[in-house]
């Protein structure tokens, strides 16, 4: 961190590719300053009051072919960039499914950061190195942020939604991490550290936290204690749909559409049970709107990810 | 202003110019000359432009040290978002259109008056309204939810004055609408015989199709500011998650007004220039119906990108591509003018008077400005930098770069015909390559900052950007003097510059046909026109000299002895 003053090396896949895009447009932006400067200053100089400079009728060639040649170029080009960057980004939409699943939970003015293993920092975060990680977010109060200048990721974590994003950091060290959506008075010290580490020093490391449970494993815990297990157990009298294998699932609603049972999905279906009923199921959860807290929707939502892959 | 002047003008036995129809306090305040308000306009928008700029020189004094040195969190968050709502709102999307489009519109169309010179008159009253409430707003405390007043900060958190706030850009916004009206009615019902619509100076094509934005987009936001009102003083749920509300609404919103207000306070620029480019090389504008499907275009088009301020707040891919696509088509017309800038001076006779000076900045500016746009269209790279002083860099060098070029540059284009007085050439030379550079200076170092990682709105930053920090606020310096100059030779050339005449610069355009100041009824007779704009040469040939009687040369003023020059008076 800091060793140059005028470059951040990238230190993720993705900013590598991001940096690729940024210098192309970067030597498209030159060449077109270039180009325009030097006639500007070209004309300037030759046309300049009273010079000796030739002048005459324009040809008529000048006229038309020259303003259709220059707007087809342009758009050309700027379809070209468009197409060049979008099919970048696109390529890398879509996490793979074995990323590491970090929870990060933002509130006025801090980030907490849960690992799988369910380790938690607050402002910080440790990484391994060259694994691909991928962010599940929700916030407890304002938009917050959440931008890795050295990983060219940013990704806005909004209250009352859960946010994803994803990037493989490939270089070992520390990194700013920086609150980017304005948030309040503190917002400039909402700010943190990702430690980026290699794999043998991140197992060292996992291993020589505090072992709390894993997310999945208070998620289970909770899921009794609010009382979920009431009707959604398998053994529930309760006609309401069983959670086991429910996670990633189409799930054809009442109202004739489909969805993906994502976190999303899950999320709005504790706070707001009405708003997207499963087909052939009443209406009759209730809300449990101000009951859960933002972390402990967190631990919930690993639990039903984690019973996502048995059979019902 | 003096006697002599009034006694010439008696001699001559023309109409006393709009400026001596009156004297008292009350002739000011309660006129429906669109000249007159041009100029209450003119006093209103300065005053707010250096409330907004001194905020910009305390702001860019604290960022100096990483750990700021005057103001606390929220002294710091109050100053920004008091910068940017005064310079939005208070000056830069009334800047061009409320002083030099009220003032020479219905000249150059050839009209006695806009088409409601009272609402004319009511649409300052608003502004000064809408003014009252954001000093009340300042003095009280301020407001430090940054101008975008973002939810649901703005809405449920933030402790600052948001709804005054808030109501100030709620009021404001219907004086420019009522300007916009006026602009388009006046454009449709009140061309002079002959000035068909491609006939139209393109300064009249732009004041036009920003009219049509402020008119489309501005109730948007009144709705927006509305509803966000609602939530802060009424607990209404809106955009409040915890009740189903979604905050990303009001970013959508928002920017439904905010992304076409960026062509609202650039548009009129682009106006200006083609102006002064053309009069100052002596050449007809390249690509005139070009130049009119540019402005065109960019004004619908702008409608439809406002989402590329969204592309990290959760959208899905379609859309944020979409976006993305339409943010680089925009881009196409803005590049067409450019070119078409450059080729007006080919084969000219060009000047090097001042307002050339701001144009040929303005051109440079802009180009920089505009290509950065490209890495903001980009999804990848925006994700990047949105948020970052990259984002800072690229819109000020739209805003300030262009907007306020053009601004200067029309207005040391205009001075003559506005006060009767040459400014002098020389100081305003200076003032206009001193302010290129300061620009750049103050700018250029923000592009590279927020790329490597520096946020916008921090108060407390990493120690590795000061440099960068410390670069550009030297930079501010020199842009604060570039834009006080003016303020000092200007008004020295109210009471000593030379006499004008109607047509100092030799230009083509009703509104140089009239005396300098024009009278009241602006033309003596009505003026008829059977040719098209820009007739700077005969039609298909270039100039091999360019015509003499339609140029008076001056002496730049900066040469001559001040007191000399007063002596003449």
């Amino acid at each position: 961190m800091g060793e140059s003053i005028f470059w951040l090396p990238a230190a993720s896949e993705q900013g590598e590719q991001v940096d690729h895009l940024f210098f192309l447009l970067l030597a498209v932006s030159a060449i077109v300053t270039i180009v325009v400067f030097v006639l500007l200053v070209t004309f300037a100089v030759r046309y300049r009051h009273g010079s000796k400079a030739k002048r005459g009728k324009l040809p008529n060639l000048m006229r038309r072919e020259l303003e259709i040649g220059w707007t087809a170029a342009t758009a050309f080009l700027f379809l070209f960039i468009f197409w060049w960057v979008s099919s970048a980004q696109l390529e890398g939409y879509s996490p793979p499914p074995d990323a590491l699943e970090i929870h990060v939970t933002a509130k006025q003015w801090m980030f907490k950061t849960q690992q799988p293993s369910g380790v938690r920092e607050i402002n910080e975060l440790h990484l391994p190195v060259d694994t691909p990680v991928r962010l599940v977010m929700a916030s407890e109060d304002v938009i917050h942020s959440f931008w890795v200048p050295a990983f060219r990721f940013k990704r806005d974590i909004l209250p009352g939604r859960v946010t994803q994003g994803w990037f493989t950091p490939d270089k070992t060290g520390t990194f700013h991490l920086f609150c980017a959506e304005f948030c309040g008075t503190n917002h400039s010290e909402m700010t943190g550290r990702i430690i980026v580490m290699s794999q043998a020093d991140y197992a060292e490391w996992t291993a020589g936290q505090p072992q709390g449970d894993d997310l999945g494993k208070e998620g289970a815990k909770l899921f009794v204690a609010k009382g979920c297990s009431g009707c959604h157990a398998p053994s529930s009298k309760v006609h309401a749909p069983n959670l086991a294998g429910l996670f990633g699932r189409k799930i054809p609603l009442a109202d004739g559409s489909i969805v993906t049972a994502d976190e999303r999905y899950i999320r709005d279906s504790i706070l707001q049970p009405r708003r997207e009923i499963a087909a052939g199921y009443p209406p009759i959860m209730p809300s449990f709107q101000g009951v859960v807290s933002e972390e402990d929707l967190t631990r919930l939502l690993a639990y039903i990810r984690s019973i996502g892959k048995e059979t019902p | 202003m003096t006697d002599a002047a009034a006694i010439r003008s008696a001699e001559a036995k023309e109409p006393p110019s709009y400026l001596k129809a009156g004297r008292t306090v009350a002739s000011w305040l309660t006129t429906t000359d669109h000249k007159r308000i041009a100029l209450l306009y003119f006093g209103s928008i300065t005053f707010f432009f250096f409330i907004g700029g001194a905020a910009a020189t305390l702001i860019r004094l604290e960022l100096i040290s990483p750990e700021g040195r005057f103001f606390t969190n929220d002294g710091y968050n109050r100053l920004f978002t008091l910068h940017g709502v005064i310079m939005v709102w208070f000056f830069l999307v009334p800047s061009i259109p409320t002083t030099f489009g009220n003032f020479l519109l219905p000249l150059m169309v050839g009209a006695k008056d806009v088409a409601f010179p009272r609402l004319n008159l009511m649409s300052w009253y608003l502004n000064m309204a809408g003014g009252l409430l954001v000093l009340a707003c300042l003095i009280l405390g301020g407001v430090d939810t940054g101008w975008t007043f973002y939810t649901p900060f703005s809405s449920m958190f933030s402790n600052g004055y948001v709804v005054l706030a808030a109501a100030a850009v709620f009021v404001a916004g219907f004086s420019t609408i009522a300007t916009g009206v006026n602009f388009i009615v006046t454009v449709h019902v009140l061309r002079a015989p002959g000035m068909t619509w491609f006939r139209l100076p393109l300064f009249v094509w732009t004041q036009y199709a920003t009219a049509a934005v402020i008119v489309l987009a501005t109730p948007v936001l009144a709705i927006s500011l509305l509803l966000l009102m609602a939530e802060r003083l009424f607990g209404l749920p809106i955009f409040d998650p915890a009740h189903g509300g979604d905050p990303v609404l009001f970013q959508h919103l928002f920017w439904f007004y905010s992304h076409p207000a960026v062509y609202i306070m650039v548009l009129p620029a682009f106006g200006v220039i083609s102006e002064i480019v053309t009069c100052f090389s002596r050449r007809r504008i390249f690509g005139y119906t070009a130049m009119i499907w540019a402005i065109l275009g960019i004004a619908v088009i702008g409608f439809f990108v406002w989402g590329h301020h969204m592309f990290v707040a959760g959208m899905s891919p379609f859309a944020a591509l979409v976006f993305s696509f339409l943010s680089f088509v925009v881009a196409v017309p803005s590049a067409i003018k450019v070119f078409n800038w450059t080729f007006t001076l080919y084969r000219g006779q060009i000047y090097f008077e001042a307002p050339m000076i701001y144009a040929l900045g303005f051109i440079g500016l802009f180009t920089t400005g505009g290509l950065s746009g490209l890495f903001t269209a980009s999804l990848p790279i925006d994700v990047h930098v949105t948020d970052s002083y990259f984002v800072v860099a690229h819109f000020h060098y739209i805003m300030v770069g262009g907007s306020v070029s053009a601004f200067f540059g029309a207005l040391h284009f205009w001075w003559p015909k506005i006060t009767g007085r040459l400014a002098p050439d020389r100081w305003a030379r200076f003032s206009a390559i001193l302010m290129y550079f300061g620009f750049n200076f103050t700018f250029f170092p923000q592009f590279v900052m927020g790329y490597l990682g520096m946020n916008r709105r921090y108060h407390h930053y990493a120690p590795e950007f000061q440099i960068y920090h410390v670069t550009s606020s030297a930079g501010a310096a020199i842009l604060a003097a570039a834009y006080l100059l003016p303020m000092g030779y200007l008004t020295w050339s109210l009471f000593y510059g030379r006499k004008a005449g109607d047509n100092p610069w030799g230009a083509t355009g009703l509104e140089w046909q009239t005396t300098s100041p024009p009278p009241r009824e602006n033309f003596v007779e009505q003026p008829r026109v059977d040719e098209g704009p820009y007739l700077y040469h005969p039609d298909q040939v270039a100039p091999f000299e360019e015509a003499p009687e339609r140029r008076q040369q001056h002496d730049p003023q900066g040469k001559s002895d001040p007191t000399r020059a007063g002596m003449e008076e």
